[in-house]
């Protein structure tokens, strides 16, 4: 068995060196490739935040997702086409700076999944999913209908957005600036998990009568684990819509919230670096197998059942053995 | 003569034909051990359920040093003041020994949302949590895995997470279930010297262990008290010997 954190820091190193590798040989895809497994990665972190601790399974994660891109794709629609953004009883100036992007999409995105939560935990078990599932649906029709932007047919943004200090058209740049806000969430992810909170949000999934007992609310331990879930997803969503300069209704969809659950279970669900790991595999199959067959995700079905049948802990799981109890 | 901590005023439960509990009332002095025992069946379960939050009375009331808490959720009784400890343990099997007594300290606390600081570093939690370990005997367990302590160590691990929470009653289902000889004498030294400190309600079967600790017994018969009063005079009460006790107890 491996350590955990050998396992970690492998990756760790691996997200550094093979976009360095990339940019010595002049291969700006790989990088593209590689930002795009640090996005995905950000948003099964998320996910982990209420699937991994949280135990909430959740189908509806593109809805975060799809909020984070609309919140960059609504922003900077406006800023380049010098419109204000009318917001009833008043109205902003759209913005090409990725800052004001991020938290807007943290906050619409945390605001959301409050709400999603608050009727959603009224449930659970198999109902909890189908009402997830439910409310991403009602936000991928919406964008579908949104005629204003895009509709069915998405929007374009032609020019990648800003930040400070940065040329983010550069591949390489935007890709560090991705590994920096991955780095800093899993390490906040990290440190929640051995706070106070963590604690209890642990123990509300495996007992929750023992929650109870001792005082405590397990449903506004998860209503909690839930809205920094879908903020997490929602920044990936920003991010992601940056990487492709597009958003569309694809982003709000239930394929996707399957996919970053997906992206969770094979790297290990609950495991801290799981969902990076995942999202790395899950990149690399789709480049490499997909390069081989058109029929690539029938391979990654098969990994899939197999992870799930005979490593309940994912690949992590299946090199590093059980939960180390201090990680 | 002075309040009961803990007290139940004709408390009916019905589930469909079945009456559970009915008009029950019973009270938890100062300083005693208060025993609950009955055949299986007999409602025991359903009555802790009801003191303790977890399903509603039809009928009756719960006081709580003096308070009535009959409209209050699980979590909200804990906070006014009472410990449990389960008949199947439910502990956080995924965690350590300390790290299940302290969640206990952090639910007395009252305040989960820290979402920076280790929990396990914070001294007064952690404190608390080892002094409860402590008194129950599991100082050297307390880095094990929840999952690797053996059937008696689970039930000293759930009246320690109990202790964390310094209440003013212990509400115990059968906390003797399942233990041998030697776990169930070192358990009931251990709940001899509790009272003191908060006054137990105790359901459980094991006879011996209900007459050596208990200061008042009550018992319960489809759902009904048939007596209440002192170990010798439930022992000698010719009802009692007949439901439950046998002729040659």
């Amino acid at each position: 068995m491996i350590a955990e954190r050998h396992v970690n820091l492998a990756l760790v190193l691996g997200l550094i060196v093979v976009p360095s590798w990339a940019l010595a040989a002049d291969e700006p895809f790989t990088i593209t490739l590689a930002t795009r497994a640090v996005i995905l990665a950000l948003a099964a972190v998320g996910l982990n935040i209420a699937l991994g601790i949280g135990g909430l399974v959740s189908l509806g994660h593109a809805a975060f997702f799809g909020i984070g891109g609309y919140v960059m794709g609504i922003l900077a629609y406006h800023a380049q086409t010098f419109t204000p953004l009318d917001l009833g009883a008043f109205s902003i100036a759209g913005t090409k700076a990725m800052p004001v992007i991020w938290l807007a999409a943290i906050v619409l995105s945390a605001f959301v999944a409050a709400v999603i939560g608050a009727l959603s935990l009224r449930t659970s078990g198999v109902y909890f999913i189908m009402i997830t599932l439910a409310f991403g649906q009602m936000f991928y029709y919406f964008a579908v209908s949104w005629r204003s932007y895009g509709g069915a047919d998405g929007m374009s943004i032609y020019v990648r957005n800003s930040f400070p200090g940065l040329d983010t058209l550069v591949p390489i740049q935007f890709f560090a600036l991705c590994l920096v806000l991955l780095g800093l969430v899993l390490y906040l992810n990290a440190r929640l998990v051995r706070s106070r909170f963590g604690l209890a949000l642990d123990a509300a999934r495996q007992v929750p009568l023992r929650v109870r007992t001792v005082g405590l609310d397990p449903l506004r331990l998860k209503l909690a684990a839930f809205v920094l879930s879908g903020a997490v997803t929602g920044l990936a969503g920003a991010l992601y819509a940056d990487l492709n300069r597009f958003v569309s209704p694809a982003m709000f969809s239930w394929q996707f919230s399957g996919e970053i659950m997906v992206l969770v279970i094979l790297g290990g669900t609950g495991r801290l670096f799981g969902p990076v790991l995942g999202a790395v595999v899950f990149v690399a199959l789709e480049h490499f197998l997909g390069g081989l067959t058109d029929f690539w995700q029938i391979y990654l079905g098969i990994i899939l059942l197999l992870i799930v049948l005979f490593a309940r802990g994912g690949i992590i799981g299946l090199l590093c053995g059980k939960r180390g109890l201090h990680d | 003569m002075t309040e009961p901590v803990l007290e139940t005023r004709n408390l009916s439960k019905r589930f469909g034909a079945l009456t559970a509990s009915d008009d029950i009332s019973i009270d938890l002095r100062a300083g005693e051990i208060h025993a609950v025992i009955g055949p299986n069946g007999a409602g025991k379960t359903t009555l802790i359920h009801q003191i303790c939050g977890e399903l509603r009375p039809d009928a009756g009331e719960i006081r709580l040093l003096g308070q009535d808490v009959t409209r209050l959720g699980t979590a909200a009784r804990a906070r006014a003041g009472l410990g449990r400890t389960f008949q199947v343990s439910a502990l956080a099997m995924e965690d350590t020994v300390l790290q299940n007594a302290v969640l206990g300290a952090l639910g007395a606390s009252g305040r989960p949302w820290g979402f920076w600081r280790p929990v396990l570093n914070d001294r007064a939690l952690r404190t608390r949590a080892q002094e409860a370990l402590h008194r129950v005997g599991l100082d050297e367990m307390m880095a094990a895995p929840c999952a690797a302590l053996s059937h008696g160590q689970r039930r000293q691990l759930e009246v320690a997470v109990a202790l964390t929470l310094q209440p003013r009653a212990f509400i115990m289902d059968e906390p003797m279930a399942g233990l041998g000889t030697e776990g169930s004498k070192r358990l009931t030294g251990l709940l001899d010297g509790l009272r003191a400190q908060a006054p137990i309600l105790l359901v459980e079967h094991d006879m011996d262990a209900v007459f050596a600790l208990a200061d008042r017994i009550s018992v319960l018969v489809y759902g009904r008290v048939i007596a209440t009063g002192r170990v010798d005079e439930i022992r000698a009460n010719p009802e009692v010997r007949q439901a439950y006790l046998g002729e040659d107890a």
